[in-house]
């Protein structure tokens, strides 16, 4: 059988701030999004505190200061460097492997010639104790004939399992009882609409999803939710996509540290987020046609009035020039912002998306400025990224990005700097 | 200069005897005799780190290692996919504190530094170390 692997990087975020904290080994670690908005990083100790992914931190935030929990805002500078390191190591391991998100990765382990379970049980634990002594990061491994079955091998090595963080499933019997052990909702590509619909229907576990006839699922449901069924039978019908797809939309949003009243000031930070999400189209080499802006007052502050608004806007032709998306976010924002509310979060988002390479200029455009357009970009770009800021005109002053990332970490692997201490005392 | 040139081009090739009977006809016309000393500029990184993947900097505090010349402020190489043996320096976690010392391990384990004002560390019962890699160079600025 040939065989797939997921490995899945434990609480990444939280790992990786571990790797230069010895001292936080097995306490509790949360890592909040930019702006110490969210919880988006628990470590386990964390999760059987009880703390939700997701949750906003000023709901959690006495509970766990109260068990001794240690808290960071997020540093992607670090988790940037180690996450390459881990794929890395792992790209050297499999023949190929997809990059399935920062802590996440498909690998095709036909090259290993894995013949029984034994071999791909001893795989993993090679694979994982290589990760673990060379970086420092503790890794679940799952491995199986489909990526799909991949995903239910590595749920159950979170628990039910001989080896911890490790599962393999390398032949029908085994697929078989791992199925039974897991339930629907937990299979890949079961959301929770359709956990609720299957559940109707007297589905509850991945076994009895995997025993429905593939052809009856196709016409009631999803050719989505067929696949799915096939490759619970151990029938691939997903591969390893190993350049990622182009990316459909980009947005840039921020919570706010302090709530905004007045449109003058709302307009420039709106600006700044144009001005980035400029900065990350082109380097997805993408143009856009439409932009989109939104804002919104919080929704958990009681007592507040309540109003969150979004308007599209269709640009001229397909661009990427940060002037034309500025004078898009000029259009859209008076129309849907109101006086006399206290916004706590906006964003701006960009799509439409068309290929750089495929644009089809209009009649009207002038060759010859679109080029120079283009120059003009890509050298601001060239020059932001060494860290003098160019900046618009219309943009703020303020660096509002810095605010409330309170309790960062230094960026131990990027900056000779900031590097960690030994012998200190 | 030449022999190893086009034996590294040919070295598949080549039968495991190999005369340099090939040398003599290359040269065509008359080459730049700079031609030989193309080089690429010394690499650092490529000299201190072998496996990047499993390296990490750190900065050493203090002189207690002073006497194998980790000066205060000096930059450490540690590569954590190399097992340390006996006397090797390395970089270890001490009870959650980051430590580069020499590390004994025979007769009993414990952590030497190199200056006689510093007593070893020797390791005792429910003491928790972790040793995290090996020390392969350390960069003294000046």
């Amino acid at each position: 059988m040939k065989l797939l692997a997921l490995v899945d990087c434990d609480s990444f975020y939280a790992s990786c701030e571990r790797i230069f904290r010895p001292d936080l080994k097995s306490k509790p670690v949360v890592v909040l999004s930019n702006n110490d908005g969210c919880v988006i990083a628990r470590s386990k100790e964390a999760k059987d505190l009880g703390i939700e992914m997701g949750i906003p931190w000023f709901k959690v935030k006495q509970k766990f200061l109260a068990h001794k929990g240690h808290v960071f805002s997020s540093n992607f500078a670090l988790y940037g460097d180690i996450s390459k390191r881990v794929m890395h190591v792992l790209s050297n391991i499999a023949k190929s492997i997809e990059v399935y998100s920062v802590d996440e990765a498909f690998l095709d382990l036909d090259n290993l010639d894995l013949k029984s379970y034994r071999a791909g049980t001893d795989f993993a634990i090679y694979c994982r104790n290589l990760i673990w002594q060379w970086i420092g990061i503790p890794v679940r491994i799952g491995i199986a004939p489909t990526k799909t079955l991949t995903k239910i091998a590595s749920y159950l090595a979170k628990t039910k399992t001989k080896y911890p963080g490790i599962f393999c499933i390398t032949n029908k019997k085994q697929i078989q009882s791992a199925l039974k052990q897991v339930p629907l909702r937990a299979v890949w590509g079961i959301g929770n609409q359709l956990n609720k619909k299957l559940g109707m229907a007297g589905l509850k576990t991945a076994y009895d999803l995997a025993n429905v006839d593939a052809r009856l699922i196709r016409d009631k449901y999803s050719v989505m939710l067929e696949r799915t069924v096939r490759e619970l039978n151990g029938e691939r019908c997903l591969e390893l996509e190993e350049h990622p797809p182009t990316k459909k939309q980009i947005i840039v949003s921020r919570s706010f540290s302090k709530n905004i009243i007045h449109l003058q000031d709302l307009s420039p930070i709106m600006k700044d987020f144009g001005v980035r999400a400029g900065e990350k189209l082109r380097k997805e080499k993408q143009l856009c046609s439409q932009i989109g802006v939104f804002i919104r007052t919080s929704p958990f502050r009681a007592g507040n009035m309540k109003h969150q608004a979004s308007k599209l806007y269709a640009l001229p032709g397909p661009t990427n020039d940060t002037r034309d998306i500025l004078h898009g976010i000029k259009y859209i924002l008076p129309k849907i912002f109101k006086e006399g509310y206290l916004y706590a979060k906006a964003g701006v988002l960009l799509k439409g998306f068309v290929d750089y390479h495929v644009k089809q200029y209009s009649l009207f455009d002038d060759q010859l400025s679109l080029k120079q357009n283009d120059v003009l970009m890509t050298q601001i770009d060239q020059i932001n990224a060494e860290e003098y800021r160019i900046n618009f005109a219309a943009q703020s002053k303020i660096n509002y990005t810095n605010i409330r990332r309170a309790r960062v970490s230094p960026r131990y692997t990027t900056k000779l700097n900031e590097l960690p201490i030994v012998n200190r005392k | 200069m030449k022999v190893s040139y086009i034996d590294k081009i040919f070295a598949d090739d080549l039968p495991t005897q190999f005369t340099p009977l090939l040398i003599e006809k290359v040269p065509v016309g008359f080459p730049s005799p700079a031609n030989d000393y193309l080089e690429t500029p010394i690499d650092l990184n490529k000299y201190l780190i072998k496996n990047p993947t499993a390296t990490f900097l750190v900065r050493a505090s203090g002189d207690s290692m002073i006497g194998i010349n980790i000066g205060d402020q000096a930059v450490l190489v540690v590569d954590r996919s190399i097992k340390p043996t006996h006397n090797s320096v390395v970089v270890a976690s001490l009870d959650g504190d980051f430590l580069c010392k020499k590390l004994q391990m025979k007769p009993r384990i414990a952590l030497i530094s190199e200056n006689p004002n510093y007593p070893p560390v020797y390791i005792g019962y429910g003491q928790d170390l972790n040793i995290i890699g090996t020390v392969t160079a350390a960069i003294n600025k000046f």
